[in-house]
């Protein structure tokens, strides 16, 4: 997860405290799971501001279904259908819902 | 006059040594000492391992793309059996030839080799020794020489099989675009990309003398501290491959620059500038070992030990090869947006639409070709794959498939991806000597090259770029 992504978000969190903030994630597969963990558990990496902080914060992504539920129809053609198509959703909620048990 | 496409080269270079010389390994060993440096050399492939590297064999043209589908994986453990360095379209040479290459490429008295070290018994090459008609490629330098400079912190060492053999060194005290490794960057990408076009007048039996117009589309920013990225590398390489009476420029657009290179090679065939002209892209030395880290954490080969080249040759001669067919070429308008879906129209769908043609009319689509192999242990997804998806997606939305139809889509007008991650290079055209091969064969009518450029790693905007164009019988 970039750095500048990690440095707002703690920013948030500081601000607005982390029991207040959930994340939504609007990005390709490959960095979901880094992503979630970044914000659950700190940055694997040790690179970034989030390097050994624990926010916890709940992580989901913007295609899994109890989200995109929520989506106006209208919207969800427009923005989010076609990565519906692209991306590979059981990977992604699979992944998420692992790291969420570790909240 | 109609463009056409005579003939496709793709060379791969094997430069094991100068893998600590890309940009990540290189600050790898700045931070980790000779601890990386040691990882590095305990990963690195044979030259025997990186012919006989599966999708190194399809880049060369001894298999089809296809053909990687179904092959056993990991493909860095199951090699090609008698694997061949010289394909019908390309060839892979080994680190001992390129390295005169290099020298030869130098007109400065930069790159200094110990022949006693590096003994040039014969290029394995015919395109290689082409480039060095005389036989040797400069005069041979003592080892202490050569260690003065290095000791003195003005050349940096060049390595073979574990021994010393020469150096390059800066060409300025205080100017960081002639600093020794960015003079090695430049050097390589000439050297590699005259050689790229070296093979392609052997391969086809063109004159030298023949070529009227060459346009580099390599990435290296080649100029001093006034003019860094000032270029023209197509006329040095131009010259290095004998090119007499072609002239020549540069087109730079990030990773979409080979694409937009053939389209203005074909434009000015069209208009009736030049009757021919070479499109040539060098291979990139920075990106050597961009994700060695990775693949080394994983127990890997460092597979990104290779530079890649790419040379095409276009005429007028509607016998001689499929036409570059300008009136379905896409371009990516400033005002348009850079999301996947955004691209995909621009580049295939608008220009396939104002020929009448629908995204199905074409038989397969060349889209950036990265080798997973290489992305994949890096976290960084199947760039084909992904790209085949968001077409087969588009596709769906226009109505052209049914959703359950994507994997058939994507089997039929795809492929793997099967270039080094040489950043320009793996833009669709190494796809283009197959094509050749296919239409000739009669197998094949249509291809579309897609390529995506992303600008905003320059910081100069925060778009990112493609260009698009068919070739076909």
């Amino acid at each position: 997860m970039d750095l500048e992504n990690q440095a707002a978000i703690k920013k948030l969190a500081d601000e607005v405290g982390a029991e207040n903030l959930m994340v939504v994630l609007g990005m390709p597969s490959e960095g979901v799971q880094i992503a979630a963990e970044t914000l659950t558990t700190g940055d694997p990496s040790w690179a970034g501001p989030l390097a050994g902080v624990s926010l916890r914060l709940p992580v989901f992504h913007i295609l899994e279904e109890r989200v995109r539920a929520e989506v106006p129809a209208d919207v969800y053609r427009e923005k989010l259908e076609l990565m519906e198509m692209v991306l590979d959703l059981d990977q992604i909620e699979k992944g998420l819902a692992e790291i969420r048990t570790k909240r | 006059m109609t463009p056409v496409l005579r003939a496709a080269s793709n060379i791969l270079v094997h430069a094991p040594d100068l893998v600590r010389y890309g940009s990540k390994c290189f600050r790898e060993i700045a931070s980790q000492g000779e601890s990386f440096s040691r990882k590095l050399s305990g990963r690195i492939r044979s030259y025997e391992n990186a012919v006989a590297y599966p999708p190194n064999q399809v880049f060369i043209g001894n298999l089809p793309p296809e053909s990687l589908t179904g092959m056993p994986s990991p493909w860095h453990g199951h090699p090609i059996p008698d694997a061949s360095s010289k394909g019908p379209f390309g060839e892979i040479l080994p680190q001992e030839s390129f390295y005169p290459l290099l020298q030869r490429a130098d007109q400065f008295g930069l790159v200094m080799l110990d022949s006693d070290k590096l003994p040039l018994s014969g290029f394995a090459s015919n395109a290689a020794s082409a480039l060095v008609p005389e036989g040797a490629p400069g005069p041979s330098h003592k080892t202490a020489d050569i260690l003065r400079g290095i000791e003195s912190g003005e050349s940096i060492p060049l390595e073979h099989a574990g021994a010393l053999v020469g150096c390059v060194r800066r060409d300025h005290d205080a100017d960081e675009s002639l600093d020794a490794r960015v003079l090695l960057e430049n050097l390589a990408a000439k050297a590699s990309g005259a050689y790229a076009l070296s093979r392609l007048l052997v391969q086809e039996k063109i004159e030298s003398g023949q070529v009227e117009y060459i346009i580099s589309c390599s990435e290296e920013a080649v100029g001093d501290r006034y003019n860094r990225g000032g270029g023209n590398l197509a006329k040095a390489i131009g010259e290095m491959a004998g090119c007499q009476n072609a002239a020549g420029v540069d087109v730079k657009a990030f990773c979409a620059a080979p694409v937009y290179a053939l389209i203005h090679a074909a434009a000015l065939i069209r208009a009736g500038v030049v009757r021919n002209a070479v499109v040539v892209g060098g291979g990139s030395m920075a990106k050597l070992g961009m994700k060695a880290h990775q693949h080394i954490a994983k127990e890997l080969p460092v597979l990104e030990d290779i530079l890649g080249g790419v040379a095409f040759f276009l005429n007028s001669d509607e016998d001689e090869g499929p036409r570059v067919n300008l009136d379905i070429a896409g371009r990516h308008e400033v005002g348009r947006p850079s999301s996947p879906q955004g691209m995909v129209e621009a580049l295939v769908c608008d220009p396939l639409e104002r020929a009448g043609r629908k995204i199905c009319d074409i038989d397969k689509y060349a889209v950036e070709l990265h080798n997973p192999e290489v992305m994949l242990p890096a976290g960084a997804g199947d760039v084909a794959m992904t790209n085949y998806r968001t077409l087969a997606a588009v596709a769906v939305m226009r109505g052209e498939i049914d959703r359950g139809d994507i994997p058939d889509f994507i089997e039929s007008h795809g492929m793997p991806g099967f270039a080094p991650t040489q950043g320009h290079i793996p833009a669709g055209v190494p796809y283009l000597g197959h094509a050749l091969a296919g239409m000739r064969a009669g197998t094949l009518n249509s291809t579309m090259l897609v390529a995506k450029g992303s600008l905003f790693l320059g910081r100069m905007t925060q778009q990112a770029d493609g260009a698009s164009v068919v070739v076909e019988v």
